[in-house]
């Protein structure tokens, strides 16, 4: 448990020292969600209607940008190889790291949503299940995103491909996420979306640690 | 090949030889196509826990977070291996090796050769059994490479194993020669 909590602490105090790579993603966020109001004009109605699609989407694409990085690093200074070295299990020291992850990529993007879906002239109650949502579905893209950048690990122009590889496994999170503020739109509650991203998030808990510390182990060889 | 408790092994071959390849081999993070590797009579693929926290492995890179200060650098290491490491602990070993006064700055401003010392004081803080060190003596100037054949033979005294590759001569008695 202690290891855990010292990789956590360890990647958060990096990521306050590389304060620009963490900058860069939250106003990625906000800059591209910001465009779609003042590209399509006042329209109340419109907005509404395309808010949860666009925060969503919004959300996927700054996590993206990020994940390359949440092992390029280590493995390029070795630190990588120390892990799979230490008596403690590896698949311990990657759930920490993906934690560490949606703490700095994740949490933040959940703080902001509501304040940006002001914009879409989103009610209360609807800013209040879109932030749910993405409070349940971001360590989803976080989980899912590190098999991605694990199995993506030191292959040149990675980065592409690993857009290709995660976007399509994102679909599930962003249908249910998106759907879980149109169903409580429309009257039918957000109940049963947001149970599914829950689950969502238990199978990613479970499996994607595993499924990326084989993959770190591949890397590595 | 087998080593005892004292023992150390000096591993030579050209380049491209494996030396490399066989080390790594003996720290587990790669497979051989033939033989066995075992601790305490143990393959240790199976007593891969064991084997870990009985071993210290120092690679090629450096594994220093150019972020953090040489102190930071070492308690972050040995967090990872489910060890703290007091700051008292990590300056003495930081002194010894010859970084006094640089303890808190940024490793990205040291030199490469000052960097490697942060990795050999990993060495000292690491209660390791066996050590495999990949070139320890690059980037090392003359002193620094007598206080680590030193540190070296310190460990072997305490009953510690050893297996080291090196272009050049190496500060210590005895050894078995592997030939690649």
């Amino acid at each position: 448990m202690s290891a855990l909590v010292a990789i956590i602490r360890r990647d958060l105090l990096l990521a306050m020292r590389r304060k620009a790579d963490v900058l860069t993603a939250l106003f990625f966020f906000v800059i591209v969600t910001s465009l779609f109001p003042l590209g399509i004009g006042p329209e109340p109605t419109l907005l509404r209607k395309i808010a949860p699609g666009v925060l969503w989407v919004g959300a996927l694409l700054a996590t993206m940008l990020g994940l390359q990085r949440m092992f390029a690093a280590d493995h390029a200074d070795g630190t990588l190889e120390q892990m799979a070295l230490s008596p403690q299990p590896l698949v311990l020291l990657v759930a920490g790291k993906n934690i560490a992850h949606w703490m700095v990529a994740g949490l933040p993007l959940v703080i902001l949503a509501p304040l940006l879906g002001l914009q879409f002239d989103l009610d209360a109650e609807s800013l209040g299940v879109l932030t749910l949502g993405l409070l349940i579905g971001t360590p989803v893209l976080s989980l899912i995103g590190s098999v991605g950048a694990a199995l993506t690990l030191g292959v040149r122009g990675g980065g592409a491909l690993l857009s290709l590889l995660v976007l399509p496994l994102y679909v599930p999170t962003l249908i249910f996420g998106a759907g879980a503020v149109h169903a409580h739109a429309s009257g039918q509650g957000a109940g049963g979306h947001l149970s599914l991203l829950g689950a969502l998030l238990a199978l990613s808990l479970f499996f994607a640690p595993w499924a990326t510390t084989a993959a770190l182990r591949i890397a590595l060889e | 090949m087998q080593l005892d408790a004292g023992q150390w092994a000096h591993v030579r071959g050209e380049n491209g030889a494996g030396k490399t390849s066989l080390l790594r081999m003996l720290a587990g993070l790669s497979q051989p196509d033939e033989g066995e590797i075992r601790w305490l009579g143990q393959p240790i693929k199976e007593a891969r826990a064991q084997w870990h926290r009985d071993l210290l492995f120092l690679g090629h890179q450096a594994a220093i977070k150019d972020e953090f200060t040489p102190i930071e650098n070492l308690q972050a290491a040995s967090a990872l291996d489910g060890e703290p490491l007091s700051d008292e602990t990590a300056l003495r070993a930081l002194v010894r090796m010859g970084l006094k006064g640089r303890e808190h700055l940024p490793a990205r401003v040291l030199s490469a050769g000052q960097k490697r010392r942060v990795l050999l004081a990993r060495m000292l803080t690491r209660c390791a059994k066996v050590w495999v060190l990949d070139e320890p003596f690059t980037a090392l100037d003359v002193e620094a490479v007598q206080a680590l054949g030193q540190v070296v033979g310190d460990h072997l005294t305490q009953g510690g194993i050893a297996v080291l590759t090196s272009h050049q001569p190496i500060p210590l008695a005895g050894g078995q020669e592997v030939r690649l």
